[in-house]
């Protein structure tokens, strides 16, 4: 039989190597060399801190006592494992993107960085944890004493041991889970040890376990032989039991602070997550594969009344195998002490967080501002809380006797912490919890819980006198503790679970409607319930306040300096701005915070940075963004100017269209007078000396001839207006027929120069070059013509220039031929050239006889004919360009 | 996968198939919820009240068990069949994340 | 009386066609055919009476009638204007401005001859 002495060296040796383990770790990961580090193994190994030395050894008991009753405290989490793309992702997403150091951190996080819910969850987890860790430590204790036997019986003494269990503990978590401050850095070493031990408590139940099932009962099928004739050989599970039980351990897995911390917090890679979606369930479905086995066959071979909790201790042990009592005490060992490690980390945080940092900062009057390095004050109120916690641990140890109270605590323990679910699904889940919906709902299910499942598991006559629990307080029958509001006959565990968590849901659920969160809170939980959905800037800080300055010192005092010089230069930087020292501005001092609330919880960090900046933290734009709400209405009044947009686009559109209708009600007017114009203009010539010829008596025959050929001449040129007119209206009223034939442009041009010069009183001189001309077009040639004739006769009529030159230029542009002719007169002034094509448009100071439709009726024509004409602006003169239509120059080719 | 020798076609088909394989995943701690409270509807207690045999002690074990290896398989081979669209999403949170916290 | 009219006209047909009966009526008649200078070109020969058409080129005979009569000196001036646009508008307009004659082309010429006669009456 192995010496008790024997077995606290290996003990001693085990732990020596976990330390060893953890530095190397550390050390591997200071220097950047993560690697397997932060794999997905790891990841879900260090989860394996959910088994306990509670589910380790006392599995096998629970088994022996209750059949498979045992397993559903392994069901809960590997169905939230399963269904880990519904919570877990989302929890872990924010948890992240929060920083988030604890389930007390989130909570408050998400309520507006509530202190006053940070500190409530923060007691609740001490309280509900405090007495698990008794638990680990009385384990330990019992199984050395296992070890210790009858007859070695003074060499050991259970409190001695337990007390130096707790020391050993404390220094191994002060030592690694202290050494970084920022949370968010993640303890490497802790997490690297607590994945050895989940490796060794694993690999000792197993052998354990085939130890049983090949080496006692002779392998399978003799096995499940012998698991149906003992006492648990027919499945007798209380149903409610079984539901409440999963349930609750579900409850629990998501919301035990140790849990969180290496769920959440050491979370490295989302993709871990994914991987330990399968991988944990395994591990948990192997951790109990032969709790059965070793139950059946410890009650079979242990005479009665042994402790059914350490069969995996005695089992062996009867059967003479020391080495491999051993390894299953180092299992448990490593179970016990993983779970105390993880745990008092987690609340060792939470207290130093959301208790001594904030008493801390107020007795420190003006906060953040003063004093020194705040980094230490954090350090070492997170090392004083460690001990704090393991010394609650032990002294509840101490005082509770050991006895079978602990044995329950397990599950009572569960529901305490089981009572944060509604305040954390319901913020991640839904926008509309509130702080006072979370503080309540956390009260009610927290009081429910001492009162119906932590008070009265000390039994009758304890805390709570037997009277209470027989009639109730004052006498009232309805709130007697395992019975409340009459339903009696419940198991009290199924009890305690069903009453704490309706209650504390429906008092989260009714205060949340009926009270209004704060901005902050609304941005949070906008935050929280969006996290999927990319929107990160929400809230800010007004940073007119705040220097860089005060901000970089207090940093320094958090972060460390060199984390903190880091920052702000990468800030800097990204900034574009020159030196150390970025600006203010609000994304920065967001991140800042959120740095700073990795290391001491995102209510302190607030306030500090709210101490700096000063006033109100939450600016009206924020306020905006907050909630559905206001979004609603800025995308509906953004409606409402999308409509008034259009209204007074029509508006626009109305007035346009008059302006049009007054335009073209102004030219038809200005068109009639013209007409009228240049129709009477001719006849009072033509009626004057008509009335000449026939009333003067005595005429010379010289005059008579005279004043006749100018009656002549008048005629012809009212012919010529009314010929134009007719012509431009049959233009414009698309009624022309189109003669199109083939023929060449030089030839056209010849045509048309000698009509238009025909009878001319001044000379033009007209260059052109006929090699240019040599094309052939496919058009109404007639028309071109008529458009060619006149734009020369113009040239003539109105060139101003000594001698005037017309230049006919004819360029090709692949496909595209344009015939420009350039005189040397004087340009057409610019507030006139937009009117040339206008019908009766002569420029006022030119004398001609035309009517001035000669370059509308120009326009008219080359639109018919699928062409164009424009004027050029020239210095030298003027330019009009006809740009021949596209498939007339195609056939040119 | 496949080859692409129809692209159109095949894309269409795998984003569909991603999609329900998601489902899947969503459904399956369901699936678990409704297999491993099954047993509420076995007999228990003693045989004499003329009610079936109670269920045997092994067979529970099995069952229990079977669905555990059940449920896992299935959470393994759905993460292995959407294992590009998870990584990605996941991949894209630490891209965006990882900058800052590191 | 110095009979002398300024003709301010720009079609050379209707020139020709005034100077003719005015001469004969014993008229001194003188042509202008620019509107931008036409003023200036009154204030210089200082006729008894100027005949106006309308559509001018630089600057059309309401404007110059409304110049005329803010001038003292050209007050009572008679003006006749004669118009090819047949606007009633227009015809308001120089009533306004203080015409004192306003005939619509084509003109007979007894009425031409007429209004002239009438008018240097009045300005008697």
């Amino acid at each position: 039989m192995a010496s008790v002495n024997q077995l606290i060296g290996v003990s001693i040796a085990y732990v020596v190597f976990l330390f060893a383990v953890a530095f190397f770790a550390e050390r591997a990961a200071a220097s950047g060399r993560r690697g397997w580090l932060g794999s997905p193994l790891v990841y879900t190994l260090s989860l394996s801190i959910y088994c306990t030395a509670w589910t380790f050894y006392g599995a096998v008991g629970y088994a022996a006592r209750s059949g498979m009753e045992f397993v559903t405290i392994y069901l809960g989490p590997s169905l939230v494992m399963i269904g880990w793309w519904w919570v877990l992702r989302k929890l872990v997403r924010i948890g992240r993107a929060q920083r988030a150091t604890s389930v007390a951190d989130l909570i408050s996080a998400r309520y507006g960085k509530s202190n006053t819910l940070a500190i409530v969850v923060t007691i609740m987890s001490v309280i509900g944890v405090t007495p698990y860790i008794a638990l680990q430590l009385q384990s330990v204790t019992l199984s050395l004493s296992i070890f210790a036997g009858p007859d070695d019986a003074g060499g050991f003494s259970q409190p001695g041991g337990a007390f130096w269990i707790a020391v050993g503990l404390a220094v191994f978590t002060v030592l690694f889970g202290t050494r970084n401050l920022n949370a968010n850095e993640r303890h490497d070493g802790v997490v690297i040890a607590i994945a050895v031990e989940a490796v060794v408590k694993l690999v000792a139940l197993m052998a354990v376990g085939i130890f049983v099932v090949w080496g006692i009962a002779g392998g399978i099928g003799p096995m499940m032989e012998r698991i149906n004739t003992s006492p648990i050989g027919e499945w007798n599970v209380d149903r409610s039991r079984w539901v409440a039980l999963t349930a609750l351990s579900a409850a629990a897995f998501l919301c035990l602070p140790r849990m969180f911390q290496v769920l959440v917090v050491e979370n490295q890679d989302e993709r871990h997550l994914q991987i330990a979606s399968w991988a944990f369930p395994l591990y948990l479905l192997l951790m109990s594969l032969f709790v059965v086995p070793i139950a059946v066959v410890g009650l079979d071979l242990m005479p009665a009344g042994s402790n059914p909790d350490l069969f995996v201790l005695t089992v062996p042990l009867a059967e003479g195998r020391i080495g491999l009592a051993t390894l299953s005490f180092l299992g448990g060992f490593s179970s016990a002490t993983s779970m105390v490690i993880v745990a008092t980390l987690a609340l060792a945080t939470m207290v130093s967080n959301h208790v001594v940092m904030p008493v801390w900062l107020n007795a420190q009057g003006n906060g953040a501002s003063v004093s020194g390095d705040v980094r230490n004050v954090v350090i070492f109120a997170r090392r004083t809380s460690i001990l704090v916690i393991i010394g609650f641990g032990y002294l509840y140890y101490r005082f509770s006797g050991g006895g079978a109270a602990l044995a329950a605590i397990g599950l009572i323990s569960f529901v305490g912490v089981a009572q944060f679910l509604p305040a954390m699904l319901g913020g991640i889940f839904w926008r509309g919890a509130t702080r006072t919906g979370a503080l309540s709902g956390l009260i009610v299910g927290f009081v429910i819980w001492v009162y119906c499942s932590l008070l009265p598991s000390f039994g009758p006559d304890v805390v709570l006198s037997r009277e209470l629990f027989e009639v109730g307080p004052w006498g009232v029958g309805l709130l007697r503790p395992e019975a409340l509001f009459g339903i009696e006959g419940l198991d009290a565990t199924v009890h305690a679970v069903v009453w704490s968590l309706t209650l504390n849901t429906f008092a989260f659920v009714v205060m949340s409607l009926m009270t209004f969160p704060g901005p902050l809170e609304r941005l949070q939980g906008a935050q929280f319930v969006n996290v999927f959905d990319h929107s990160t800037q929400t809230r800010g800080w007004d940073a007119a306040f705040a220097t860089s300055e005060d901000l970089m010192i207090m940093s320094q005092r958090i972060l460390g300096p060199t984390e903190a010089q880091n920052l702000f230069r990468a800030e800097a930087r990204k900034q574009g701005v020159r030196g150390h020292l970025p600006e203010p501005t609000q994304a920065f001092l967001q991140h800042l915070e959120r740095e700073l609330a990795a290391s001491v919880g995102s209510a302190t960090a607030h306030a500090m940075i709210s101490q700096l900046v000063g006033g109100a933290s939450v600016s009206v734009q924020d306020l905006m963004a907050v909630a559905d709400e206001s979004a609603q209405i800025l995308e509906y009044s953004n409606q409402l100017e999308a409509k008034s947009a259009e209204l007074s686009r029509t508006a626009g559109q109305l007035r346009e269209a008059n302006d049009k209708l007054t335009a073209l009600s102004v030219q038809k007017d200005a068109f009639l007078s013209q007409i009228s114009h240049e129709l009477r203009t001719p006849m009072t010539s033509i009626r004057s000396f008509t009335e000449i010829l026939r009333d003067t008596e005595g005429l010379g025959q010289v005059e008579k001839t005279k004043y006749a050929s100018i009656i002549h001449g008048e005629t012809i040129r009212l012919t010529r207006l009314l010929d134009a007119l007719l012509d431009l209206s049959v233009l414009e009223n698309g009624q022309v027929n189109l003669n199109v034939e083939s023929g060449r442009l030089s030839e056209v041009l010849d045509k048309s120069i000698v009509t238009a010069q025909a009878g001319a009183m001044r000379p033009l001189t007209i260059k052109r070059r006929h090699l240019d001309e040599a094309i052939i077009l496919t058009t109404d040639l007639d028309r071109l013509n008529q458009v060619f004739i006149n734009l020369i006769t113009n040239a003539q009529k109105y060139c101003a220039a000594q001698t005037p030159i017309l230049t006919i230029e004819v360029h090709r542009n692949g496909e595209n031929v344009s015939v420009v002719f350039a005189d040397n007169g004087i340009p057409i002034p610019v507030q006139s050239r937009a009117l040339i094509f206008e019908k009766f448009a002569r420029i006022k100071d030119t004398e001609g006889d035309g009517a001035g439709l000669g370059l509308a009726i120009c326009r008219e024509i080359m639109t018919r004919l699928g062409g164009n004409i424009r004027y050029a602006p020239d210095l030298e003169g003027n330019a009009f360009v006809i740009d021949l239509p596209r498939s007339a120059a195609m056939a040119a080719q | 996968m496949k080859p692409p020798s129809k692209p159109a076609i095949f894309l269409e088909r795998s984003g569909y198939r991603q999609r329900r394989m998601m489902d899947a995943l969503r459904v399956l701690p369901v699936l678990g919820v409704f297999l491993w409270m099954f047993p509420l509807f076995w007999p228990t207690g003693p045989a004499e009240h003329g009610i079936a045999e109670p269920v045997k002690m092994s067979s529970a074990v099995i069952y229990v068990f079977g669905v555990w290896v059940l449920l896992i398989a299935m959470s393994f081979g759905l993460r292995r069949i959407l294992r590009a669209t998870l990584e990605q999403e996941a991949a894209e949170v630490e891209e965006a994340s990882g900058g800052e916290a590191r | 009386m110095d009979k002398h009219v300024l003709l301010v006209e720009d079609e050379m047909n209707i020139i020709e066609a005034i100077r003719f009966l005015l001469s004969r009526e014993g008229w001194r008649v003188d042509t202008h055919s620019d509107g931008a200078t036409a003023v200036e070109i009154i204030r210089k020969l200082r006729p008894t009476l100027v005949v106006l058409d309308y559509m001018l080129p630089g600057k059309n005979g309401l404007d110059i009638l409304l110049e005329l009569r803010n001038d003292p000196d050209f007050v009572n001036l008679p003006v006749l204007m004669l118009t090819a646009r047949g606007q009633l508008r227009d015809r308001e307009q120089a009533e306004k401005a203080g015409v004192s004659r306003f005939m619509t082309k084509p003109f007979s010429n007894t009425e031409v001859v007429t209004a002239v006669r009438d008018l240097v009456q009045l300005a008697r």
